[in-house]
């Protein structure tokens, strides 16, 4: 069956997944491998006084246990390359490959011990006789960028990773002449990414002095690259791999010091050897986004149209940064989002800590843009008595100025501009669907019984499909199958599928006669990988030219051998047909020809190979976006939210496959509600992290997720063929700022302000206990 | 130290030799070679380790492969009656688009297994409920909900 753009195609991912036969990282097993395990920090910050492996490397079964010197004396590094990133960092930012001296986070790995199981690795961990002198920590972002706080690491000469400024417009004008000035100030927590398979490494050096190495990551080009970089290896001597990956949502985005440590440590005593992270080195490790203190002002007019904004943004980054910096760029960009902000100016501060480094999760900085916009249009509703629906509208950027170009730059230098989309037509749309105008009604209904409910209204966009290009190559083969190689990276999102589907459009074939092949640097040499919603975007555009391209090679030979013009030809069902008659010939003798045969020439005007390669190229962002209605009842007694209705429009451009995007959007969104209501990583004040099991850190279950209903408008991105626009992330962007609005709405009776997220019932109590006390009010219980 | 242990996994006995500290999960997937049994979080709360332990959901993390002497073991191998075919609880999943990264899904699979086995008649908020031991983070659980009840349509058709 043919599928084309727009049809809920099957995944091609799926019989595998379902009968347990893909292979994960944890699945491959390979010859006299050796395991790994990490003796990692007890504490948030400590010199290291002493570290003994001996009685550790005398237990039988350890191969050797790696530390610092090792590391250094086989590669000359000590610390993580920033290859991945074009910026520079000035100041050492990147952490050790392995730390030696000082310990700036729970969880730092110091050695590495390899042992013919994991079981023995872990118990020579015991036997390893390590001491720490304890060194003043210094846990809040707020406070880490004051003068007096302690040094996070000792080697640095000050907390504040950078300062950053983001402004546009005549902000002094703008409050100078406002009507109104409302302030707030808003923390956001946002914790981690969680896939549900840990990250992983493989590591094999092969006889002829090459190196394989498989590691579950988004991003194999720079895992191949930061190799490189380390081990001084030619370029062919390292194959990266990506195995299936079991979910990514960012902490797979960033090359981490297991990465390189295996692939070093297997060089140096030529052996293959893998290493599987645990949950709780998860928690320990891969990177979270964590905590942003805010702190806006916004002038509005006397209608409550903006005018301007201004303000200070600290970001915890942990103690390293694995990456150049991005998340708060992001987020004070983002800022504006879908409204016109005519002066903005935040002052960005990056603020180190002793807890692990920080890096994009789902969204990537965009939802505390959005959380805090949204709060503050709530704010100006609620000071000048407008309905909160109806003071957004007023601020949204309408259809007419589309393409819409706010006066700030995207990373790559570009212009941030607003491609397409109808952003008042989308609200208006979901609030008709979520029965926003006679839920005054309701809530007063419900009250008289005594409870509690409230709705919640957020808008945002995403800028999505970052460049600079995507790689990919189309090849019809003699057998008649399709392959297609490409950079992007697969990690359950179903990117395989909607790249064939894109595929099978342009040469009429169905999908069972495509393979894609993703995630390898030998097949796909060029590549950027997975994240910024980046995939259907980047490769979707690059397979559709590569894929077009095929099928003018196909037509032109197959125009020689049925003796009719390229005109008259037709891509059907797996041949090249001549227009209302039955003379065909099939891609796959097409090919069987370009393959070549010994002496013989090809057709005048061809070359070899039925195949394309293409690295379609783009600056701009294409932005979707979105709008979200959250419906919630508070049990004030119980301090428990409870989820009631949620109602969610998308307008993200072309849909290739709406079953796929719908399970995007409703996966963004439950990933969202977890921000809201239950993700928090915990550190106690020694910076402990106490939330290391699930049972502790609460990802969202089936039984808290309410009914989700979701509403689609398909504005095409001018700025690619295909006009789609990116998916994977634009469903968590404003679910924080809607729930917490509706909590805010419930418990509006209480006059109670919700200036943070997430919301957790403990701090719920605190809240509405606080609001009683202080207005002696008597609540009906 | 070692043990040797017999063990029926889908219909098949298995003799094998581990240590005492050994998990099931690790048993099954590295010792009998049977790797679609996932790890998800090793401490027994995210259910993506969940099999049939003599057709009873446990998740394979908690136990030791000593205490499955003897026992009768289900896994995600054995759901489909040929391994080129999908049974009908994952033709639903796949149907309703029940998973994405698929790592949680045989977890998943087994516990629907479990429920639908009772051949009772439940109620959206009985197999929210009842999925409550098993963590999607790709899903939102929406679909795998779908295709649960979807299942027990096709079911109820089926027996009518």
């Amino acid at each position: 069956m043919t599928y084309h753009i727009g049809s809920s195609a099957p995944r091609s991912e799926d019989p595998a997944l379902l009968r347990g036969q893909c292979q994960f990282l944890d699945d491959l097993n390979l010859p006299n491998q050796l395991h790994v395990a990490f003796l990692r920090s007890d504490y948030a910050h400590a010199h290291i006084t002493k570290l003994d492996v001996s009685r550790a490397k005398a237990l039988r079964g350890v191969h050797a246990i790696i530390t610092m010197d090792d590391i250094h004396h086989f590669t000359g590094h000590k610390r993580m390359p920033l290859s991945a990133s074009p910026t520079k960092a000035t100041a050492p930012i990147t952490p050790y490959l392995l730390s030696g001296y000082e310990v700036a986070f729970v969880g730092e790995a110091i050695a590495m011990v390899v042992a013919e199981s994991r079981h023995c690795a872990e118990d020579a961990i015991d036997l390893i006789d390590i001491h720490y002198e304890m060194l003043d920590v210094s846990l809040n972002a707020d406070q880490s960028i004051r003068d007096d706080a302690p040094r996070v690491r000792r080697e640095a000469s000050s907390n504040v990773l950078n300062r950053l400024k983001v402004n546009y417009g005549d902000i002094d004008k703008a409050f100078s002449e406002a009507a109104h000035i409302l302030s707030e100030h808003i923390y956001q927590h946002r914790g981690c990414g969680h896939p549900m398979e840990t990250r992983g490494v493989i590591a094999e050096p092969t006889r002829d002095g090459k190196l394989n190495v498989w590691s579950s990551t988004q991003m194999p080009h720079d895992v191949h690259q930061s190799i490189l970089e380390v081990l001084r290896l030619d370029d062919d001597a390292l194959r990266v791999i990506t195995p299936e990956v079991g979910g990514g949502f960012g902490p797979k985005y960033c090359v981490y010091p297991e990465e390189l440590v295996i692939p070093i440590a297997a060089c140096m005593l030529k052996k293959t050897l893998k290493w599987v992270e645990d949950r709780r080195e998860h928690c320990l490790t891969a990177v979270q986004e964590r905590d942003q203190f805010w702190t806006l002002d916004i002038a509005i007019d006397a209608e409550g149209h903006i005018r301007g904004i201004r303000g200070h943004l600290v970001h915890d980054q942990g103690a390293y940064a694995l990456k150049a910096v991005n998340l708060p760029y992001n987020s004070a960009t983002a800022i504006p989002g879908p409204y016109i902000v005519p002066a903005l100016n935040i002052d960005v501060v990056i603020a180190f800590t002793n807890k692990v480094p920080a890096s994009s999760v789902r969204g990537a900085g965009y939802p505390q843009a959005a959380f805090a916009m949204e709060r503050l249009m709530d704010k100006i509703a609620h000071h000048l008595g407008v309905d909160r629906a109806e003071i957004r509208q007023r601020n949204l950027i309408p259809k007419e100025k589309m393409p819409y170009t706010k006066p700030l730059k995207a990373r790559s230098g570009a212009p941030i501009t607003y491609d397409s989309g109808d952003y008042i037509d989308a609200q208006r749309r979901v609030l008709k669907a979520a029965n926003w105008d006679t839920f005054k009604q309701r809530q007063h209904d419900a009250l008289k019984q005594g409870r509690y409910i409230g709705i919640g209204l957020a808008n945002a966009v995403k800028g999505t499909g970052r460049g600079p290009y995507e790689s990919g190559t189309v090849r019809v083969n003699p057998s008649g199958m399709i392959s297609i190689y490409t950079g992007a990276a697969s990690m359950g999102q179903g990117i395989k599928t909607t790249l064939a589907q894109i595929c099978a459009e342009r040469l009429n074939v169905s999908l069972d006669k495509i393979k894609v092949w993703s995630g390898d640097t030998l097949t796909a040499p060029l590549g950027l990988g997975g994240f910024a919603s980046r995939q259907l975007v980047t490769a979707g555009n690059t397979v559709n030219m590569a894929a077009e391209q095929v099928a003018q090679k196909a037509k032109k030979l197959a125009s020689v051998m049925l003796e009719a013009s390229v005109e008259d030809l037709e891509l059907r069902d797996g041949t090249v047909a001549v227009r209302g008659s039955d003379l065909s010939v099939s891609l796959a003798e097409l090919a069987r020809i370009l393959r070549g045969a010994p002496g013989y020439s090809f057709p005048e005007g061809l070359d070899p190979s039925l195949q394309s390669d293409v690295k379609w190229q783009t600056e701009a962002l294409a932005y979707s976006n979105t709008c979200h209605v959250a419906e919630v009842e508070v049990d004030i007694e119980l301090c428990k939210v409870s989820l009631i209705k949620y109602t969610a429009l998308q307008d993200m451009g072309v849909r290739v496959n709406p079953m796929i995007v719908e399970g995007q959007i409703v996966g963004g969104i439950v990933h969202g509600i977890g921000n809201a209501l239950f993700e928090k990583m915990i550190y106690n004040d020694d910076g402990q992290p106490l939330t290391t099991t699930f049972a502790d850190y609460l990802l969202p279950t089936a039984p808290e997720v309410p009914e989700i209903s979701t509403l689609y408008m398909e504005t095409p991105s001018p700025l690619n063929p295909l006009g789609v626009k990116g998916v994977g992330e634009v469903g968590t962007i404003p679910v924080t700022a809607a729930v917490i609005s509706a909590i805010e709405d419930a418990l509006s009776p209480l006059n109670i302000s919700i200036t943070e997220t997430p919301i957790l019932p403990e701090r719920l109590f605190t809240l509405i206990n606080d609001a009683r006390m202080s207005s002696h009010h008597h609540i009906r219980t | 130290m070692k043990k040797t242990i017999k063990l029926t996994v889908n219909g098949q006995i298995y003799e094998c030799t581990v240590e005492p500290r050994v998990s099931l999960a690790d048993c099954i997937r590295h010792h009998l070679g049977l790797t679609g049994t996932h790890v998800g979080c090793e401490h027994g709360v995210c259910g993506v380790c969940t099999i049939l332990f003599d057709g009873a959901s446990v998740r394979s993390c908690l136990l030791y492969a000593v205490q499955a002497e003897g026992h009768d073991i289900q896994t995600i191998e054995g759901v489909a009656h040929d391994p080129d075919t999908l049974d009908e609880i994952q033709q639903c999943f796949r149907d309703n688009h029940a998973l994405q990264c698929g790592f949680c899904t045989p977890g998943m699979i087994m516990t629907v297994k479990e429920i639908l086995s009772e051949g009772q008649k439940l109620s959206e908020h009985d197999i929210r409920d009842a999925l409550s031991g098993n963590i999607c983070r790709c899903t939102g659980y929406q679909p795998i909900v779908q295709a649960v009840m979807d299942l027990m349509a096709r079911n109820e058709r089926k027996a009518g």
